[in-house]
């Protein structure tokens, strides 16, 4: 048996899957972003649409400042599900669907709503765009919740809930 | 808006397709990879968002110096710059929670259903809430603020 050079092991340990389809998928993140950004000046984030689209339905002030923008953000989260369905038919041969609870998805996805409104931005605004602009504002809201993200999963983990 | 460029909405897609492919083909579309990588199992997503932001980095440096303003909107190309207070650190904390929680971001989510992963919806709901509760909460202060200053 061949035993790989220490550098080797170390890198899978670290990237059991590799890098190429998170570097590959980044870039492309990027840019999905450069091209609007090119056309229009516009940094597109993907949580204003929460809001964005509430104001279709709710009268309330926070949300009726994105009435401009509600129609091209339902049209660029359109376009980021379709993507995704697209590299479902190509790649994946079909659905895929998650194993992780339904109580955590829908208890986190509230936080995830209050805190990224709240914040700011998410990991595509503040993440993508505000560390691409060097914004020490994003870099401050991306260090927080990675941060918090990982203490938070890592005690869930240790209490035992799976998946 | 009527008197948008009529290439405004393709583009806008198209950015949207190629946005939700690469969450897509990154697999930060499923959450377990999401988990997998804040409990240090995988740290290949930090590939994501650091070869994101390398060519937004690249973009907002390049537009610009090059292009002047955005030909379809004629807007001049900013950086995204907010401004910091509290409400960056509190919200990324809550934010921070959900997504340790759930191992599902906004942008992710929506690709999510994309691969076929009708159970986000269950986050999507969450989320909608969420953003909903904040912006009920923050109307009404705002107005009771408005009114204070008003009776001024």
């Amino acid at each position: 048996m061949v035993i790989d050079p220490l550098p080797l092991q170390v890198a899978a340990e670290l990237f059991p899957n590799g890098i190429s389809r998170y570097a590959i998928g980044g870039l492309l993140v990027g840019l999905g972003v450069t091209v609007i950004y090119l056309g229009t000046g516009i940094s597109a984030g993907a949580s204003t649409f929460l809001e964005s689209t509430l104001s279709y339905v709710s009268d309330q002030s926070r949300f009726q400042q994105y009435v401009a923008s509600r129609d091209w953000r339902l049209v660029f989260t359109f376009g980021i599900v379709l993507g995704a369905v697209v590299y479902a038919v190509v790649y994946q041969g079909g659905a895929w669907t998650t194993n992780v609870q339904p109580w955590r998805l829908l208890v986190g996805g509230i936080f995830v709503g209050i805190g990224t409104r709240v914040g700011k931005g998410c990991t595509s605004g503040h993440g993508v765009c505000g560390v691409g602009s060097a914004s020490k504002t994003s870099i401050a809201g991306v260090l927080t919740f990675l941060t918090v993200a990982i203490v938070t999963a890592q005690v869930v983990a240790a209490l035992g809930v799976s998946p | 808006m009527s008197n948008r460029h009529p290439a405004f909405m393709p583009l806008v897609l198209v950015g949207g397709l190629i946005f939700g492919f690469g969450l897509a083909y990154s697999q930060m579309a499923r959450p377990e990879v999401v988990l997998n990588f804040l409990r240090f199992e995988d740290f290949g997503l930090v590939f994501v968002m650091f070869g994101g932001a390398a060519v937004t980095g690249v973009t907002f440096f390049v537009a610009p110096r090059l292009l002047g303003r955005a030909p379809l909107t004629g807007d001049s190309f900013e950086r995204r710059l907010k401004s910091f207070d509290r409400k960056v650190l509190v919200g990324g904390a809550i934010f921070g929670v959900g997504w340790g929680l759930s191992g599902i971001c906004p942008g992710a989510a929506y690709a999510s259903l994309g691969i076929g992963n009708i159970t986000i919806l269950w986050a999507l709901a969450g989320m909608f809430l969420g953003a909903y509760a904040q912006g009920f909460w923050r109307s009404r202060s705002q107005a009771r603020d408005a009114a204070a200053t008003g009776a001024d």
